[in-house]
């Protein structure tokens, strides 16, 4: 499980150019190949350097043997997104006691495991977000929805399932029903089976909601290959590049998601600035990053947590010009 | 006197392979039969079960993990088992999609190159097992490893998307031919020819009997060797061909598709009556199983068991059938021993 790294550069740290190691979940999603690509260009604009490490699988008993790879090389900062929160915990302290600064995206290292946490998106806004596109798509905001999510222990989609049911207890949306919150354990096949399950059982069904970027896939490929594009319609967040097809053919006209390099860009960007000191993750300070966030400030919130924005909503309109 | 000998191995030979045929074909019809009452229960609770479309959707998902059944059937019916089945799919399926989405290759002869992929990787599993005599278990638990390292190593992080396929390459996955899907009628193809040849033809013969007694058949002077050899190959090219159904089923192809679906096809093949310890069972049955594990997880979704429940009740499956699956060969042993006392 020996992780293929590169030779030690501390010693380039002190001119400002870092050596920063990057350990997504696992190397083979696109998505963290996406991130990487934003935490490849910050890097890029100081002349600093990146070295990608991880398992192939998103398991967090294969992620902490590159946690102590990376501090014994001793890099700057490590960037990492959590195959598990508490499992990575005692690694990500050793490496801070050693003086490397931890910054976690996507998925959150256990508090007190990192010195800033980059959150992709504002998590209440999604469940908005989810209900909101559900009454766009059906008709007159009124019918069966259903949900189809990751693993049913899944932490971030059953905080936006949860959003979601609150949200949709609201006024504006009591023409929606939801039916039905069946799990597809980000499993292709899996998620496939459900997806007909929920199309079968319920014959009324008017849209399908998947919080997740494999079962937003899966269900709008069932849908699709039922034949029920029109009357069956599928949002819920993906990838652009995944979901083009299905905005062009009406299965999903609208769907959301964040700005994945615009995630990994931030991430690289909070790294520096802890490393050059110009904060250090205390809750209440503030920095700006040129060309996100509109040029305003990010405020490090409680538990070092500093959010990327809201989710960003692709359409017919839009989605042709992403690439990820 | 020493040809008498083998003459009345042949005779014993012929006997049990009736009376296995017999008992491989109830279990076929056993399945099925099992399949309609379920059928039948679940339609109580959920009558949109027995509707054509779920059906058919249901049949169209459970023909990849069939065609791969089969082949594997093959290798288990020689007494061997091929734990890198869901690599090659995973393999094969990237192989197919990068070519098409970099416009390397037009679809047919993606199609060629994928199948053609899949025999290769198969020969190596063949040749591992029979010239370096590694116990298939451990081969294939390391070419497992191994292909799907090689995936990894090609694909990195790239996913070829829906859009980067050829429009109308999935499209199979979705049309019907007289009103049967289009992947069904493949399943059906792969079954009807290989049973063919299995039934019918000298190696067909040969599997069997390599399959339920090596020794004897070594004395026969069968090419164990070869034989063995030529079932992963196939093993290989089936799952080649189910690593394209996969493309045209999921559109979207990373290096870690498929990851997993090892379990369900030995499951199927399990379950559709070949023994674990070869020698029996027969093409159609792995097929009917992998049908019959797809109709159990769409039926329980249907009456509304979580996901929890399908692995459990899969596992419970699994175990229902290898267990009537020893019984049968007691029961076989001892018929057997009695046709042989008198």
């Amino acid at each position: 499980m020996a992780a293929s790294v590169a030779p030690s550069a501390a010693a380039s740290a002190a001119a400002g150019k870092l050596t920063v190691g990057y350990l997504p979940k696992d190397i083979v999603n696109q998505y963290f190949a996406a991130a990487k690509t934003g935490v490849d260009k910050a890097a890029a604009e100081t002349g600093s350097k990146v070295i990608q490490v991880g398992p192939n699988e998103a398991k967090a008993d294969l992620q902490i043997p590159f946690i102590t790879d990376l501090t014994t090389q001793k890099v700057s900062a490590i960037i990492i997104s959590a195959d598990g929160k508490d499992e990575v915990a005692p690694a990500l302290k050793a490496a801070m006691a050693a003086g490397i600064k931890v910054v976690g995206f996507d998925s959150s290292p256990a508090v007190g495991a990192y010195n800033v946490f980059v959150n992709q998106v504002d998590f209440s806004g999604v469940g908005v977000n989810l209900s909101d596109w559900a009454c766009e798509l059906a008709p007159s905001c009124t019918g069966d929805i259903a949900i189809l999510s990751a693993a049913a222990t899944a932490t971030n989609q059953n905080a936006w399932i949860d959003l979601m049911k609150t949200t949709l207890k609201l006024d504006k949306y009591k023409g929606l029903k939801l039916v039905d919150t069946v799990y597809g354990n980000d499993d292709s096949t899996v998620s496939t089976t459900q997806a007909q399950g929920l199309l079968t059982k319920y014959p009324n069904l008017k849209v399908i909601v998947a919080p997740t970027t494999v079962g937003i896939l899966a269900a709008a490929q069932v849908v699709k290959q039922a034949g029920k594009s029109a009357t069956v319609k599928v949002t819920g967040l993906g990838f652009p590049n995944d979901m083009k097809p299905f905005v062009k053919d009406g299965t999903s006209p609208v769907f959301g998601l964040w700005s994945v390099p615009d995630l990994g860009y931030l991430s690289y960007m909070v790294a520096a600035k802890l490393v050059s000191g110009e904060i250090t993750g205390k809750e209440g300070e503030s920095f700006t990053v040129k060309g996100l966030n509109g040029d305003k400030p990010y405020t490090i919130g409680k538990d070092g947590v500093v959010i990327l924005g809201p989710a960003f909503r692709f359409d017919k309109t839009n989605v042709d010009n992403f690439n990820f | 006197m020493a040809e008498s000998g083998v003459t009345a191995t042949v005779g014993a030979g012929r006997t049990r392979g009736h009376w296995l045929s017999t008992l491989a074909r109830q279990r076929e019809l056993s399945l099925v039969a099992i399949m309609f009452v379920l059928g039948g229960l679940v339609s109580v609770t959920a009558p949109q079960f027995l509707t054509v479309s779920n059906l058919s959707q249901v049949a169209v998902l459970a023909s990849i993990v069939a065609v791969a059944a089969v082949g594997e059937a093959l290798v288990m019916i020689t007494r061997n088992i091929d734990l890198s089945v869901e690599a090659m799919i995973g393999l094969v399926a990237y192989c197919v999609a990068i070519v098409l989405e970099r416009h390397a290759l037009d679809a047919p002869a993606a199609i060629a190159l994928g199948i053609g992929l899949g025999l290769v990787l198969g020969m190596i599993n063949g040749a591992v097992v029979t010239l370096l005599k590694v116990p298939a278990i451990v081969a294939t638990l390391g070419t497992l490893s191994i292909f799907r390292g090689v995936d990894y190593l090609i694909a990195g992080s790239h996913q070829v998307p829906l859009a980067g396929l050829p429009p109308g390459f999935t499209d199979p996955a979705r049309d019907s031919i007289l009103g049967i899907p289009v992947f069904v009628l493949v399943t059906l193809l792969v079954v009807v020819i290989g049973s063919v040849v299995l039934r019918s033809t000298r190696f067909g013969r040969q599997v069997y009997a390599v399959g339920s007694n090596p020794e004897a058949a070594a004395i026969l002077g069968i090419p164990s060797r070869l034989v063995v050899f030529a079932a992963f190959s196939l093993c290989g090219l089936l799952a080649g061909v189910a690593g394209i159904l996969w493309v045209m089923e999921f559109g979207t192809i990373n290096g870690t598709s498929a990851t997993g679906t090892v379990l369900s096809i030995v499951a199927a093949v399990v379950v559709g009556g070949v023994s674990t310890l070869g020698g029996t069972g027969t093409l159609a049955g792995a097929a009917i199983g992998a049908l019959f594990l797809g109709f159990i997880a769409n039926a329980l979704i249907l009456v509304g068991l979580s996901q929890f429940w399908l692995q459990a009740i899969y596992g419970v499956v699994i175990l229902v059938a290898i267990s009537a699956d020893a019984i049968i060969l007691r029961r076989i042993q001892r018929a057997t021993a009695e046709g042989r006392a008198r």
